[in-house]
């Protein structure tokens, strides 16, 4: 079991990186802690950085700056063999030559544990996976969801694993199997209680996975944390914008002097506690279409399109230059043609330069 | 490999490939059967001898002799070349400018010709002006490759490992760079040794490489000619004297059609044969 | 260990470059230099074999002749290999494993096999002698090698692009040309390079089928040897320039050497 802490975490790809030139950075300045035990999401675009936090987390890769501290012990120097952490890629990695069993076994040996130790070990994760029927057999036969179970299993037979660490794992599995390995791996985190840290780009996973979403963009992490945070109070327009879908909508506004936002003129009440602060900067108002809904009056919209998703249905609305969109459920009405939309004040946030207006 | 369909009329694209091969090797191979099992007397008579030529050839101790030469040049130069490129590969570095000035270097003794190789090697080993005979000399050992058999055995071995050992350095390069790095990465976590890596990771990887690798090198040094017969001419009187060696001594210089003809197809179905084998244990190997 | 490490290659390097430095450095020597006892280096440095060469019509002429027979060769095994290749990758036809093991039975053909009836056939055909004589000879080994390196980077294509097109209304060999050939580039590359490498180097049948006019360098070099009581800085000097192709093209390749041994499917 594991607290991991990230501290001051920067890091270049480069020889020699520049400080004041931020391109040159694939992670800029990182501070996170994780509890132990905990399950976590790194969520983001391809190249925002998830993976070298991974690499970092355990060890493959040195922090250019920083320290990565273990349970408060200072873990940057060492191996990844000696920080008793696991990982988990994106495709299978399999020793072919060898068994499911001598798979499953082969951490073990490789520190010199004892034979009947290994051989209740690995039994022991192998039924825990599903494995069991399997282990005579050569891992090179295995389907791609199996051969990831046995990856996922070299990890859990370490006893003194500290942390399970995953790269898209999904990624090579066939949809239909998608869905029973992503529970096996819920199951185990109930089961066995290890810090278990899941980095992916997609959202249905990172948020059905984890205890806390970590979402990244561009080399930093844009917000931390629960689904459900992330969800009704988005830090960074980003983040409203990558999760749920569709994603939030983002309107240009701006504040005038008595600190009231406007789209197009139109006055939108918004949560935000001080609007008047923000002036000055680009800003943008974001409410998620749950939040949207038609009424007698407040912003004018042509409605452009209706489509039917089964419960709800998304209406398509044309607001002046701008496209909002709006959830309405099944038995409400949609006026054809023109209408008015309202939002619900308190999920409706006022953004400057992104970043949300407190 | 993806599925193919089925399609007769493919036949008319391999025309031309198995028009220009068939000319090459269908017509030869039955003028050396027709002689194989003829004798003539030179003044184009032609008379059935049956496998006369055959049984000939088989009983001789010549043939007997330079097939056994012939064996254990190939053992010998497979056991060091293979190992040696492989090490080599294995110790080779992955980027960065060094690349390129190993490869090229490397792959340079593949383009000379083999007589310039023969010829190369022929001086380079001379006890009195070549600079290996002459060190050799210097450094108190008696070598003459031109009198001594051993002597003569260790410098064509030398040329060939010198000429060929870069084609499995770079066969083994090019499989190893096809590895994947989450393999070396997982073996980190897994805290494998290095032997471990070699053995669980590299090794097996390295199965399809190694099989093209050893075929080449087997069939190639079996049909060895050029470069040896510059380089001793098969002596000092036949210690070096291998098959192809012996085979167009008898064929080109004395004109012996039909024990030649023989020779040549025995000659080529025992390398037929023993590619099959060769090809056989490594693919069952590998299902097993 | 591991600073050992680079250790090993260059080790290697330098067991590789010491012949091709005697061969260089008795290129600059004078044959009495040579024969006359044991220097590392040249003492007299002469640039008079690298002279006679290159004005010597017999043996520049050599040079002349190799390269006209292995461009040949290299551009016909090439250019029949592509469609041929295209079929074995592509579609199942009567005999089709049959005829590719067949092909690359030829890879294993010894030469000297085939050394006297090459002589009499291409003799008979009036062709003794001839470049195309060497260039159609090399098709032997060439050709199966080239088939067996363009399928395997041919059988790397996913079909969909061949089909796409067809659906598209290419016709065939404005598909193949236009747009298969493209995507196969370094294979092509590749296969060409090997039929270049096996070409420039093979001596023997070279030899057989020439005598004065398609006479490649090898043979010149062989002929000197022994009529003109060995002379030895010529040779050397000859047997240098045999290398300048050969650095030429691996330079140029250099980027694929490490792709293209792997041939496309290993």
């Amino acid at each position: 079991m594991a607290a991991i802490h990230l501290e001051q975490l920067r890091h270049s790809y480069r020889a020699r990186p520049r400080d004041d030139v931020e391109a040159d950075w694939a992670l800029r300045g990182l501070d996170l802690r994780w509890t132990d035990g905990g399950a976590y999401a790194l969520l983001g675009p391809s190249g925002c950085g998830k993976t070298t936090l991974l690499n970092l987390i355990s060890g493959l890769l040195r922090p250019t700056r920083g320290r990565v501290l273990f349970d408060a012990r200072d873990v940057t120097g060492l191996e990844p063999g000696e920080r008793n952490i696991a990982q988990v890629f994106q495709f299978p990695v399999v020793y072919d030559t060898m068994s499911v069993f001598d798979n499953l076994a082969f951490p073990l040996r490789n520190r010199g544990i004892a034979a009947a130790e290994v051989d209740r070990r690995v039994r022991e994760i192998a039924a825990m996976l599903d494995l069991d029927r399997t282990l005579a057999q050569r891992a090179a036969g295995l389907t791609a969801d199996g051969k990831q179970k046995i990856s996922l299993g070299r990890g859990l037979v370490r006893a003194d694993v500290a942390a399970i660490l995953f790269d898209e794992p999904l990624t090579v599995i066939d949809p239909h199997l998608k869905w029973r390995l992503r529970s096996k791996l819920k199951e185990l985190h109930q089961r066995v209680g290890l810090t278990m840290v899941y980095v992916t780009h997609d959202q249905t996973e990172a948020l059905t996975f984890a205890d806390q979403v970590v979402v990244m963009l561009d080399g930093q992490v844009v917000q931390a944390g629960t689904p459900v945070e992330l969800f009704e109070r988005p830090r960074h327009t980003f983040v409203g914008h990558f999760i749920g879908s569709p994603g939030m909508n983002v309107l240009p506004c701006q504040v005038d002097a008595a600190g009231v936002a406007r789209v197009d003129g139109h006055a939108v009440p918004v949560a935000s506690a001080s609007p008047g602060g923000a002036r000055d900067r680009k800003t943008e108002l974001g409410v998620r279409p749950e939040f949207v809904r038609f009424a007698d009056s407040g912003l004018p919209v042509q409605v452009e399109r209706v489509s039917d998703v089964g419960r709800f249905r998304i209406v398509d609305a044309r607001l002046g230059a701008h496209l909002v969109k709006a959830l309405i459920a099944e038995g409400q009405d949609v006026p054809a043609g023109g209408g008015h939309l309202r939002f619900d004040q308190a999920r409706t946030q006022l953004y400057a330069d992104g970043w949300i207006v407190d | 490999m993806a599925t193919r369909v089925e399609n007769q009329k493919a036949w008319w694209l391999v025309l031309p490939v198995v028009l220009l091969v068939a000319f090459n090797a269908v017509i030869p191979l039955m003028a050396v059967v027709n002689y194989s099992v003829q004798e003539t007397f030179g003044n184009n008579e032609f008379f059935f001898e049956g496998v006369r030529w055959f049984k000939q050839v088989m009983q001789s101790t010549r043939f007997r002799e330079s097939l056994q030469r012939q064996l254990m040049f190939t053992a010998i130069v497979l056991a060091i070349e293979l190992p040696l490129g492989v090490a080599i590969a294995l110790a080779m570095p992955r980027k960065g400018i060094g690349v390129s000035i190993c490869l090229v270097l490397m792959a340079m003794p593949l383009l000379i010709p083999y007589n310039v190789v023969g010829a190369m090697w022929n001086i380079f080993a001379l006890p009195d002006i070549g600079l290996m005979g002459w060190g050799l000399n210097r450094l108190g050992l008696d070598f003459n490759y031109t009198r001594q058999p051993v002597s003569a055995w260790v410098t064509l071995v030398a040329m060939d490992v010198w000429h060929w050992t870069s084609l499995v350095v770079l066969l083994t390069y090019a499989g190893l760079s096809a590895i994947p790095d989450a393999f070396y990465q997982a073996a980190r976590i897994d805290g494998a040794s290095k032997w471990a890596i070699f053995r669980f990771i590299q090794l097996p990887k390295l199965k399809h490489v190694l099989l093209i690798a050893v075929l080449l090198r087997f069939m190639d040094s079996f049909m060895i000619y050029t470069e040896a017969v510059v380089l001793t001419g098969g002596g000092p009187g036949n210690a070096t004297t291998v098959l192809s060696i012996d085979l167009v001594k008898i064929a080109l210089g004395q004109f012996d059609l039909g024990p030649a003809a023989s020779m040549s197809l025995i000659y080529f179905l025992i390398i037929l044969l023993l590619s099959w084998l060769f090809y056989t244990v490594m693919t069952r190997h590998d299902e097993a | 260990m591991q600073r050992l490490k680079p250790l090993v290659p260059t080790l290697y390097i330098v067991f590789l470059m010491l012949p091709i430095y005697w061969l260089l450095s008795m290129s600059f020597k004078t044959t009495n230099e040579i024969l006359g006892g044991f220097s590392p280096w040249p003492q007299q440095f002469t640039l008079d074999n690298y002279r006679k060469i290159f004005t010597d019509s017999t043996w520049y002429m050599g040079y002349v002749n190799s390269l006209i027979y292995v461009v040949i060769n290299t551009v016909v095994s090439v250019l029949v290999a592509l469609p041929a290749a295209y079929a074995f990758s592509r579609y199942r036809f009567l005999g089709d494993k049959h005829l590719f093991f067949w092909l690359l039975s030829n890879r294993m053909a010894p030469p000297a096999v085939f050394a006297l009836p090459f002589f009499q056939l291409y003799s008979s055909l009036q062709l003794f002698d001839t470049h195309i004589a060497v260039a159609l000879a090399h098709c032997l080994f060439n050709i199966p090698l080239a088939v067996w390196i363009l399928e395997g980077f041919m059988s790397g294509v996913p079909r969909e692009l061949d089909e796409t097109a067809f659906v598209d209304g290419y016709p065939f060999w404005r598909f193949f040309v236009k747009i298969f050939l493209p995507t196969i580039a370094a294979g092509i590359g590749v296969a060409a390079f090997f039929c270049f490498m096996f070409s420039w180097v093979e001596l023997l049948l070279a030899k057989t089928l020439t005598s004065v006019d398609a006479k490649p360098i090898a043979a010149t070099m062989t002929r000197t040897a022994s009529t003109s009581g060995y002379e030895l800085g010529l040779l050397a000097a000859a047997g240098a320039l045999t290398i300048v192709p050969g650095a030429i093209v691996i330079y140029f390749v250099r980027n694929y050497i490490a792709k293209g041994f792997a041939l496309g499917r290993v």
